[in-house]
């Protein structure tokens, strides 16, 4: 079995508030001295595909759009147990929006040989509009379903469980799939061993570009894009906390309950 | 023809909030693109519902019934709406930002070779350009993006609970078009083979007037059982931040925030939930909140309207005796 695993490189979504910055020039956050690491999600997606192989054997890759900083991302997913990384670094690239970036993905999967399972996180830590995956299994022309949080293998088929408003569904899906991922305690993404990010380092990651790729360039780059991002702020957010005192937790509690009937709120 | 485009959905058998908030969407967006109004209704057997949805701001319903359609199912509900789409020939399509609309929604813009923009909370138009702008939360909620389609047609998910339901009008009346689907068994990649409830007091999230929350410093199972009973008392929901769902302290979907439920309860008590930003952006549309917690420089203290720094299971427990006593009176 051949998995997929589409990984993005962020700024670390965890970056405090105090830290957060929106570059005016480039109407994008500001990198400041804040940590890249891999999007979240991504990287239980990750957890997912290694969890797979380890149960049933599978050949994990893990592939990445981004610039050269990119590569300590894949070499992350190498450490944790991918067995082959591609970077897509084009300056072409540059821009893109979801279409664009799901051509990109896709021409690699396909070029990258053959593909039973490709997963993607369910939404990226910064842009999170989602729209990639379902971009890219509509390229691919193959099943996709989101929010999926565990995965088993039958045969020729996945059973998948999928988080929905209200509980959880199983769904069967014929091989090939694609399936955004979503957390849960099932699939937290492991630290890394020393020994494995010792030989990760040692793996060569291919970097290929648009042309290696037969990308259209109608389809890619800031021209090509759909949809275009004018502006990027921090909104300006006045509150005041009414703090609900007591000399007790018992004597706090009952002064709430107390504030909540006079708004008519209990 | 162009127009606005909802999709209607139904939960429980009548047509969902979601709806009624898409279509105050679209009701705007007619105001600013003299355009008209068109809700799709995909299902089986949904006449009961058209006359609904004229009387809350449809001018038009596209009305597709197919076997396949008895409940969601991506390939199938895609197939459907792009080709309602064709017939409509919509220059914005409006689906509600929940588990179907996330994945529908950019399925449908590639195949109608459309502008996507996921989970807008606000438009308008341009003043510069006339051009129609959306403006929608980034970087876990920490900052608001502005986006502009460039081509003519765009397909949008709007951020549930953030827009007002459409109120109804009397004898409001419109045009009902029936749209032949056509759909086959063999076009459906995935099939629905079993479905598991997890709501804890039997009251939707999304819909409840009052959502019971813990964090990470609820430190397990047990204490969501406190919260649990809390909410029973409330007649409220009980929902979750992310940090809480994937220690498996309770089901991924109590799960409130950008990748989880968006709630807008009248009251929202947070119960050791720190305030990341990724969980604010779900409940942004709450009326009230509150919070507890021992930190008293947590971030959920700048969004809550009341707050207790207390250890949060001291002031649960004690606000259940509370409110028994305060419900009886």
């Amino acid at each position: 079995m051949n998995i997929v695993v589409c990984i993005k490189q962020i700024i670390d979504p965890e970056t405090p508030m105090s830290q957060f910055a929106i570059d005016p020039r480039t109407k994008r956050q500001a990198p400041g001295n804040n940590p890249l690491v891999i999007s979240p999600y991504d990287a239980n997606a990750l957890e997912v595909a290694i969890k797979l192989k380890e149960k049933q054997g599978a050949k994990v890759t893990a592939v990445s759009v981004g610039g050269a900083t990119t590569t300590t991302a894949l070499r992350s997913a190498l450490s944790m147990g991918a067995d082959e990384a591609i970077l897509v670094n084009d300056p072409l690239l540059a821009g893109s929006d979801q279409r664009g970036i799901a051509h990109a993905l896709a021409n690699t999967i396909r070029k990258a040989g053959t593909y039973d399972l490709i997963l993607t996180g369910c939404e990226s830590g910064d842009w999170a509009d989602r729209a990639v995956p379902a971009f890219l299994a509509e390229e691919l022309g193959i099943g996709y379903v989101g929010y999926v949080t565990r995965i088993e293998v039958r045969d020729e088929q996945v059973v998948v469980r999928r988080v929905v408003e209200d509980g959880y569904e199983l769904i069967e899906a014929k091989i090939p799939f694609l399936a955004a991922i979503s957390s849960d305690e099932t699939n937290t993404a492991r630290y890394a061993k020393l020994r494995d990010i010792m030989t990760a380092a040692k793996k060569t990651i291919p970097v290929w570009k648009s042309a290696d790729l037969g990308l259209d360039p109608e389809r890619i780059g800031s021209g090509a894009a759909k949809v275009a991002i004018t502006d990027v702020y921090i909104p300006v957010k006045e509150s005041r906390c009414e703090m609900i005192e007591g000399n007790t937790p018992e004597e706090k509690a009952a002064n709430l309950a107390v504030r909540l009937r006079e708004l008519k709120l209990i | 023809m162009p127009g606005i485009l909802i999709l209607a959905t139904t939960k429980d058998g009548r047509l969902s909030r979601d709806t009624w908030e898409l279509l105050t969407g679209a009701r705007r967006l007619k105001e600013k693109l003299a355009e008209p109004v068109a809700a799709a209704l995909l299902g089986t057997e949904v006449g009961a519902y058209v006359p609904l949805l004229f009387a809350h701001g449809a001018d038009k319903v596209y009305r597709a019934e197919h076997p396949l359609l008895e409940g969601y199912q991506g390939d199938a509900y895609t197939l459907a709406l792009h080709q309602v789409c064709e017939r409509a020939q919509p220059t914005v399509v409006l689906l509600p930002g929940d588990v179907m609309g996330r994945e529908l929604g950019p399925r449908l813009a590639y195949r109608l070779q459309a502008a996507f923009v996921g989970e807008f909370i606000d438009f308008d138009l341009d003043q510069a350009s006339g051009r129609l702008q959306f403006t929608r939360q980034t970087y876990g909620g920490k900052a608001m993006a502005v986006v502009q389609p460039r081509v003519n047609s765009v397909v949008a998910t709007a951020k549930l609970r953030t827009l007002e339901p459409a109120a109804q009008e009397e004898g409001r009346t419109g045009e009902e078009i029936r749209v032949d689907v056509a759909l086959e068994a063999s076009q459906l990649k995935t099939r629905l083979i079993g479905k598991v409830q997890e709501e804890a007091t039997g009251i939707n999230l999304g819909d409840a007037k009052i959502v019971v929350s813990g964090g990470r410093g609820v430190h397990g199972p047990e204490g969501f059982k406190v919260l649990e009973e809390l909410a029973q008392v409330l007649k409220g929901a009980v929902g979750a931040s992310r940090a809480a769902t994937d220690a498996g302290w309770v089901p991924p979907s109590w799960q409130i925030g950008q990748t989880g439920r968006n709630v807008s309860p009248e009251l929202y008590l947070a119960f050791g939930i720190s305030g990341a930003t990724q969980h604010v952006a779900g409940i942004s549309g709450s009326k009230t909140i509150v919070a507890v917690n021992t930190d008293p420089a947590a971030p959920i203290f700048k969004v809550a309207q009341l707050g207790i720094v207390e250890d949060w299971k001291a002031v649960a427990t004690a606000m259940i005796e509370r409110c028994k006593e305060l419900t009886r009176a």
